[in-house]
C-alpha cells in the first residue's frame, strides 16, 4: 500500500494502464476511511441479487408469519387449513387475472390459491409448510454452524492428536446418510417433531463448515498477530474468540448461508420421501408428496409449494452470493465497460488533480 | 506417497468399520420387521411373530448380531432380504447396473454443458449472458428435483408423447424458436454490433434450416443421421475442434480432422452391413460397440500422423476427437433405425415415466439400446439440469480465478494469440478444481439419486435402499450404506490422489 504514486501525466500511459489505474483511484476513493465491517456492509447493500433476495425473503417470512399466525396467535388470513365446504368445482383457485393479462379482471376472492378435494384452503397450508421450512432452514443454520465452528476451530488451532481425532470423526459422520437420521429419529419419537428433525439434521450437516473452519485457523493461527496476542499473554481462549474467529467470520457467514438454502431443499426433499416432516404438521415437501397424484386435476395443489420451496431457496442462494462477494477481499468491483469509458473521457477533458504529484493520497497505488 | 495412501486406507476401514456398527445399530432401532404382524387379525398371531422372532434372530442382542453380519461381509456374504428370500448381492448388483447407467451418462453431459457454459460466461463477464447464466444456476440449483420430475413426468412425457401423434411445428413456433437461439448465441459471441448482427443471422438462418429440415423429411417419425448429415455435420465439428484447440492456420490439422470425417462417410454404408452382421449372429453388446469407438479413434490419431508436420501429436488429437464424433453418429444412426418398430410396438407413447426397461419387450440389441434410452431420458434431464448449475457455477469462479493470474498475463505479454492464452493457459488450469469436485460427485451419485430415482421407480442404489428401509429388511440396508460409505471414503482419498498429480506444487506425505 506504501508504493509511491506514479507521477505519470494520464495522457502518457497506455490505455490498458491508463483504466486500470483509473480502476484503482475509483475504488480507494471508495472505501477510503471505512472500516473492513463497513465495507463489508456497504458492499453488500450495493449487491442488486442480494438486495432482492433480502427483501423477497423477509416479504415471505412476514407474510407466513402473519397470515396464518405463529403457535397459538391467530394471524389475520380467515381460514386456518382444515377441512370445509368446497367452493368453487374441483375446488379452483377464485384469483384471476387482472384484464390486461387476459383475466376477467383482478379479483382475490375466498380461496385464492384453490382448495383441495375435503375443502382445505392451500393458501393457508401453504404458509404453514412455508413456517416449517423457515424453521427448520434457521434451525439447521444455527446448528451446524455451531457445530461446524467449534469442531473446526478446535481441530484447526490445537492441531495434532485433537485434530486427527476430530478429523476421523467428522470423517464417521460424512457417511451418515440423512435419509436415516429423518427415519431412526422419527422411529424413536414415535412422532417426527419438525424440531427435532431439524436439530438432528443439523447435527450431521455441519462436516463442510468444519473443515472449511479447520483451513482457516490453520493458516490463522501462524500470523503475526496471533504471535503477537500470545506474546502480550493472551489465552487460547481471547486468541481464538478475539483474533483468529473475527477473521474467520467471512468464511463462516457464506458458507452457512449456503448450507441453509441447501438445507430448505434437503428438507423438503425428506418430507417429500416420507423420511422427514410427518402430518398432522405441514411441509411444502409433504404437500407436493400429497397431492402429486392430482396433478392432472388440481394442478394448484401441487405448483404453490414448489414455488414457494423455490422462492426460499433462490433469495437464500443470493443473499450468500452477495455475501460471499462482500467478504471477498479480492473481489473487486470492476465498473461496466461504459462507465469506466466515462470516466477516461472526463479524465481525459480534465487532468484531475488525484494523478498529478503531490495531491494524490498517500494510499494510492501506482498502475501494476 | 505410498505412506500417505497406506494411512489413509487403513484410517478409512477403521472409520469404515466404525461407522458400520454406528450404523447397524441406528437402522435396527428405525425399523421394524413385526410391524405387520402386529396389525394382523390372523389367528395364530402369536406364533406368526414367534415364527419371526426366530427367523430373524431378533432376540439375539443387536452388537452379536451386528458381528455375525459383518464376519459375513467378511466373507462376501452380504445376507438375504428375507421378504423376497434373494441375496443381498444379487439386488444389489442389479441395483449398481441400473445407477451406473443413470449417473454416467447424466454426469457427463452435465460436465460438458456446464464446463463450457461456465467457461464462456466467465471470459464474457459483466456481459447479459453473464448475468443471463448466472441467474439462470441459481435457479436451477434452487429447484427441488422431486418437483422439476413430476413436472417433467407430467409435460415433458406426456406432452411429447401427444406431440408424436401429429408431429408438426407451427411455422410461426419454429421461428421464434430460431430467434431465441440466434439472441442466445449473439450474447454468447459478442463482438461489435456487425459481429453480433452477423452471429443474429447466421444462427437463425441455422436454427430456422434444422428446423425445417426435421419437419419437412418427417424426422420425427423416422429419425435418422443420412450421409449428408453426417458429412455436414461432421465437418462442422472438425471445423470447430480445430478451430478451438489447434487454430483454423493450422492446415494440417484441419485437413487430419476433415480426412477423418471423409473415412468415416465413406465408411457409412459399410459399417451398416458389418453392425447387421453381428447383429444377425447375435455377437452384438455394448464391448463391441465400445471397441468399434475405440477403433475409431485410433484411425482418426493414425491419419493426424500420417499428416506428420512438427505438432503431429496436435493434429492427431483433433482427428482422434473427430473421429469419436463421427463414429457416435453412425452408431446412434444405427439406433435410429429402430426407432418406427419401436414406436409401433409401444403404441405411439414411446417416451416411459417410469422403470428402467419395458418388460417382455424382445427384440435385438438396438431394441434393448433404444429403450434403455428412453427410460433415462427424463431421470437424466433431472439430474442434468441440478448438476449443470452446479458446474457452470465451479468452472465460471474457477476460470475468473485463473484468469485474472499472473501466468495469463505474461502469455499475453509474450504475444500468444487469444486462443491460445484461453484455452492452453486458462482451460488447462480451470480443469484442475473440477478434477477434485467430479470423482466426489460421481461416487456419490453411485449411491443413488435417491430422489430421481423415487420418483421415476427406476430400480436402483436409491430405490433399493428407501424400499428396504421401508420394508423393514436391514440387510439390504446396510449394504447400500457399506457400499455408499466405503465409496465416500474412496471418493476423498482418490480427489487427494488426483489433486496432487494434477497441481505438482501439492506434496502428500509432506
Amino acid at each position: 500500500m506504501s508504493t509511491p504514486t506514479n507521477p505519470q501525466n494520464p495522457e502518457n500511459l497506455p490505455d490498458e494502464a491508463f483504466s486500470e489505474h483509473a480502476e484503482n483511484e475509483i475504488e480507494l476513493k471508495d472505501v477510503a476511511g471505512l472500516s473492513q465491517s463497513q465495507i463489508v456492509r456497504r458492499r453488500f447493500f450495493r449487491h442488486k441479487g442480494a438486495m432482492a433476495g433480502l427483501v423477497a425473503l423477509i416479504a415471505v417470512i412476514v407474510l407466513a408469519i402473519t397470515s396464518v399466525g405463529l403457535g397459538p396467535i391467530p394471524g389475520w388470513w380467515k381460514w386456518d387449513g382444515s377441512p370445509g365446504d368446497v367452493e368453487r368445482p374441483g375446488g379452483a383457485p377464485t384469483m384471476t387475472m387482472p384484464s390486461w393479462l387476459g383475466g376477467a379482471g383482478f379479483h382475490i376472492g375466498d380461496h385464492p390459491l384453490g382448495q383441495d378435494e375435503i375443502g382445505r384452503d392451500v393458501f393457508a397450508n401453504v404458509m404453514k409448510g412455508t413456517q416449517t421450512s423457515l424453521m427448520v432452514m434457521f434451525a439447521i443454520g444455527i446448528v451446524s454452524c455451531l457445530l461446524g465452528v467449534l469442531i473446526g476451530a478446535l481441530s484447526g488451532f490445537f492441531r495434532g492428536r485433537t485434530d486427527t481425532a476430530l478429523m476421523r470423526f467428522t470423517d464417521l459422520v460424512i457417511t451418515v446418510p440423512t435419509i436415516v437420521i429423518g427415519a431412526v429419529i422419527g422411529k424413536m419419537t414415535g412422532h417426527l417433531d419438525p424440531w427435532i428433525f431439524a436439530v438432528a439434521l443439523g447435527a450431521v450437516l455441519w462436516t463442510s463448515l468444519a473443515r472449511l473452519v479447520r483451513g482457516e485457523f490453520l493458516s490463522l493461527r501462524e500470523r503475526e498477530f496471533v504471535d503477537a496476542a500470545r506474546v502480550a499473554g493472551a489465552s487460547n481462549t481471547r486468541i481464538i474468540f478475539k483474533h483468529i474467529l473475527p477473521n474467520a467470520i467471512g468464511v463462516i457467514i457464506v458458507s452457512t448461508t449456503l448450507l441453509m438454502s441447501s438445507a430448505v431443499l434437503l428438507e423438503t426433499a425428506l418430507s417429500y420421501l416420507g423420511f422427514g416432516v410427518q402430518s398432522p404438521d405441514v411441509s411444502l415437501g409433504l404437500l407436493i408428496s400429497n397431492y402429486q397424484s392430482s396433478f392432472n386435476t388440481r394442478p394448484w395443489l401441487f405448483w404453490w409449494p414448489g414455488v414457494f420451496i423455490v422462492i426460499l431457496a433462490l433469495t437464500v442462494n443470493f443473499i450468500g452470493d452477495g455475501l460471499r462477494d462482500a467478504f471477498d477481499p479480492r473481489q473487486k468491483r470492476i465498473p461496466s465497460v461504459r462507465k469506466m469509458e466515462k470516466a477516461k473521457r472526463a479524465q481525459r477533458a480534465v487532468p484531475t488533480p488525484s494523478t498529478s504529484p503531490g495531491t494524490s493520497p498517500a494510499g494510492g497505488t501506482g498502475p501494476a | 506417497m505410498l505412506t500417505f495412501l497406506v494411512r489413509r486406507l487403513v484410517a478409512g476401514v477403521v472409520t469404515l468399520f466404525v461407522s458400520m456398527f454406528l450404523m447397524y445399530l441406528l437402522v435396527n432401532r428405525a425399523i421394524d420387521p413385526l410391524a405387520d404382524l402386529r396389525e394382523s387379525t390372523a389367528a395364530n398371531k402369536q406364533q406368526l411373530i414367534a415364527l419371526r422372532i426366530q427367523q430373524l434372530d431378533l432376540h439375539t442382542n443387536v452388537v452379536i448380531r451386528f458381528f455375525r453380519w459383518f464376519g459375513g461381509v467378511l466373507h462376501g456374504d452380504l445376507g438375504i432380504a428375507w421378504r423376497s428370500k434373494q441375496p443381498v448381492s444379487d439386488l444389489l448388483a442389479h441395483a449398481i447396473g441400473s445407477t451406473l447407467q443413470l449417473v454416467t451418462a447424466a454426469t457427463f453431459l452435465a460436465l460438458v454443458l456446464g464446463v463450457a457454459v461456465g467457461i464462456v460466461s466467465a471470459l464474457r463477464q459483466y456481459s447479459s449472458f453473464d448475468y443471463l447464466i448466472i441467474f439462470l444456476s441459481f435457479l436451477l440449483y434452487s429447484l427441488p428435483s422431486f418437483w422439476i420430475a413430476v413436472l417433467l413426468k407430467q409435460w415433458g412425457a406426456i406432452g411429447f408423447n401427444d406431440f408424436l401423434k401429429d408431429p408438426t411445428i407451427a411455422w410461426p413456433t419454429i421461428a421464434v424458436i430460431s430467434v431465441i437461439f440466434g439472441v442466445l448465441w449473439m450474447l454468447a459471441i459478442g463482438g461489435t454490433r456487425q459481429r453480433r448482427l452477423q452471429t443474429l443471422g447466421l444462427a437463425f438462418a441455422a436454427t430456422f434450416a434444422l428446423f425445417a429440415y426435421l419437419q419437412l423429411s418427417d424426422w420425427w417419425l423416422e429419425p435418422q443421421i443420412s450421409l449428408l448429415l453426417v458429412v455436414l455435420l461432421g465437418a462442422g465439428s472438425a471445423f470447430a475442434i480445430v478451430a478451438i484447440f489447434a487454430g483454423l492456420h493450422n492446415r494440417r490439422a484441419l485437413y487430419a480432422a476433415l480426412t477423418t470425417v471423409v473415412v468415416g462417410a465413406v465408411l457409412y454404408y459399410p459399417m451398416h452391413t458389418v453392425f447387421s452382421n453381428l447383429t444377425s449372429s447375435g455377437s452384438m453388446n455394448n464391448w463391441v460397440a465400445a471397441g468399434f469407438g475405440l477403433l475409431a479413434v485410433v484411425v482418426g490419431v493414425v491419419i493426424g500422423r500420417l499428416f506428420g508436420g512438427p505438432d503431429w501429436g496436435l493434429s492427431a488429437r483433433c482427428a482422434g476427437f473427430t473421429a469419436l464424433i463421427v463414429s457416435a453418429m453412425i452408431y446412434v444412426n444405427e439406433i435410429m433405425r429402430v426407432w418406427p418398430p419401436y414406436f409401433r410396438a409401444l403404441g405411439g407413447r414411446p417416451i416411459p415415466t417410469f422403470g428402467d426397461s419395458t418388460p417382455d419387450l424382445g427384440g435385438n440389441y438396438w431394441v434393448t439400446v433404444l429403450d434403455a434410452l428412453t427410460h433415462l431420458v427424463l431421470p437424466s434431464i433431472t439430474l442434468i439440469l441440478v448438476a449443470f448449475a452446479a458446474y457452470t457455477r465451479y468452472s465460471r469462479s474457477s476460470m475468473l480465478e485463473v484468469m485474472s493470474q499472473d501466468y495469463i498475463r505474461t502469455a499475453r505479454a509474450k504475444g500468444l494469440p487469444e486462443r491460445v492464452v484461453v484455452v492452453r493457459h486458462g482451460f488447462r488450469n480451470t480443469l484442475i478444481p473440477l478434477a477434485t469436485i467430479v470423482p466426489i460427485d460421481v461416487i456419490t451419485l453411485i449411491g443413488g439419486a435417491v430422489i430421481t430415482e423415487a420418483v421415476f421407480a427406476r430400480p436402483g442404489m436409491g430405490q433399493l435402499f428407501v424400499q428396504s428401509l421401508q420394508g423393514a429388511e436391514i440387510n439390504p440396508v446396510m449394504a447400500y450404506l457399506l457400499v455408499t460409505a466405503a465409496l465416500a471414503i474412496i471418493a476423498n482419498i482418490v480427489a487427494d490422489l488426483i489433486y496432487a498429480a494434477v497441481d505438482p506444487r501439492i506434496r502428500l506425505d509432506a
